[in-house]
């Protein structure tokens, strides 16, 4: 687990996610998944640049299946943002870093 | 002569990408690989590659990847993450516009390949990454004993929906067509498969659920009747549309955007050249692409000696 990075469990979601005052970016992934190994490093990338106005989180879906059932998750990797506990964006499959950034910057 | 950063700029870092980039770097070329996401391309999303040479039980497809990215670096292959916004090559030199900068090359590659082509049905962006996919290695395990359709007749299409019936009771296959274009091998697989039902001559209409995907129409094109089939998830392999956007007509390409290029991979530019699937060619595999490259590698090879002398 990358520094910056919160794993995250069905149990934690709604205690480090809804209630969070900082906005929290949470990677729904499985070891299993080859994109979801893939864009790994890059949302690492990502916590190590905006760690201090965003927290990063990753949620395996495979022992924590309730949380991505909550959000009509049927694929990953899926990013999703969010802002005071509501969804702001969503992002399923290989992304471009630039496009991440992009993101970021516009909920911020 | 006008200074450059590089001998050769590898554009993609799939397959053909990396093999290019093994031949140039072994050719002691001065030579970078961008690739905007990570190396691998389409094949990190392949179960299974079972038709390339030296892997007699097969080979997934992200493993395969690690092995020609493990091999480019062992040789000293250096690969960028970095997105190219377009190519100037209207000069000898050429312009690579890159995310954050730009660099001066001799050659260029583009080895950029492909994406998987949409239905363009109503309902299919909504529906996507919630019951909408094309990746059956990610998402499969999302079905178990669900009911799931698939819609191609492709190799794609056929080998994946084979894949998901390890986790789907039941895998509708829609095909557009009355047989299969897949091969044989597949093919034969698929009809001995009982939990995949064909439904021959139809394409998808309309995407319908509520939170998730809940059913799909389905149109018989022979006949004009439309059925609604309730299934949980609908995986789409209808084709591929290259990468080829940033070009910007920079290069000659056939009307559906691939890139056009001769038996030297010699594209309609002096020092651009054109490798993979992204090129027009009439089959597209990890071997095809890995001989397209070698080609690609070795003509840029002698396009760089030849404007040094």
């Amino acid at each position: 687990m990358a520094e910056g990075i919160l794993e995250i469990s069905d149990d934690s979601f709604e205690a480090e996610v809804i209630n969070s005052d900082k906005p929290v970016l949470v990677d729904f992934w499985a070891p299993w998944c080859g994109p979801c190994k893939a864009i790994g490093p890059i949302v690492e990338e990502l916590a190590t640049e905006f760690g201090d106005k965003i927290k990063f989180a990753k949620c395996n879906i495979d022992n924590n299946p309730v949380s991505p059932a909550k959000f009509g998750i049927k694929a990953i990797p899926t990013l999703i943002f969010f802002k005071q506990g509501k969804i702001v964006d969503q992002i399923t499959g290989m992304t471009a870093k630039s496009k991440l950034e992009k993101t970021i910057n516009s909920i911020l | 002569m006008e200074k450059v950063d590089y001998d050769l700029v590898i554009i993609g870092g799939g397959p053909a990408g990396l093999t290019a980039g093994i031949y140039a770097a072994r050719a002691k070329l001065n030579v970078v690989l961008f690739e905007k996401l990570v190396p691998g391309g389409q094949i990190i999303i392949t179960d299974w590659i079972e038709n390339y040479p030296g892997f007699p039980d097969g080979i997934s497809g992200t493993d395969l990847v690690d092995k020609m990215v493990e091999q480019a670096k062992r040789l000293g292959l250096k690969i960028e993450s970095n997105e190219v916004i377009s190519l100037d090559v209207s000069q000898q030199v050429k312009k690579i516009i890159l995310d954050n900068g730009e660099v001066k090359s001799h050659a260029v590659i583009i080895a950029a390949g492909a994406h998987p082509r949409k239905l363009n049905v109503p309902g299919e962006d909504l529906f996507y990454g919630r019951g909408i996919s094309s990746c059956a290695t990610c998402d499969g395990p999302f079905y178990r004993n669900k009911t799931i359709a698939a819609v191609g007749g492709g190799d794609t299409a056929v080998q994946e929906s084979i894949f998901l019936t390890k986790f789907a009771a039941k895998v509708y296959l829609i095909h557009r067509r009355d047989s299969l274009r897949a091969t044989k091998i597949l093919q034969e697989r698929a009809f001995a498969n009982d939990r995949i039902e064909f439904i021959w001559d139809s394409v998808v209409t309309g995407i319908h659920g509520s939170v998730g995907l809940e059913k799909i129409v389905v149109q018989n094109l022979k006949t004009k009747e439309t059925k609604e089939l309730a299934v949980d998830g609908c995986f789409v392999w209808v084709g591929i549309l290259p990468n080829t956007d940033f070009i910007n007509k920079a290069i000659e390409l056939d009307e559906h955007g691939f890139i056009i290029a001769n038996d030297r991979m010699e594209t309609s530019v002096p020092g651009v050249f054109a490798a993979g699937d992204g090129r027009k060619t009439p089959l597209r595999q990890v071997a095809t692409a890995v001989g397209d490259a070698a080609i690609a590698a070795f003509s840029a090879e002698q396009y760089i000696e030849s404007i040094k002398k």
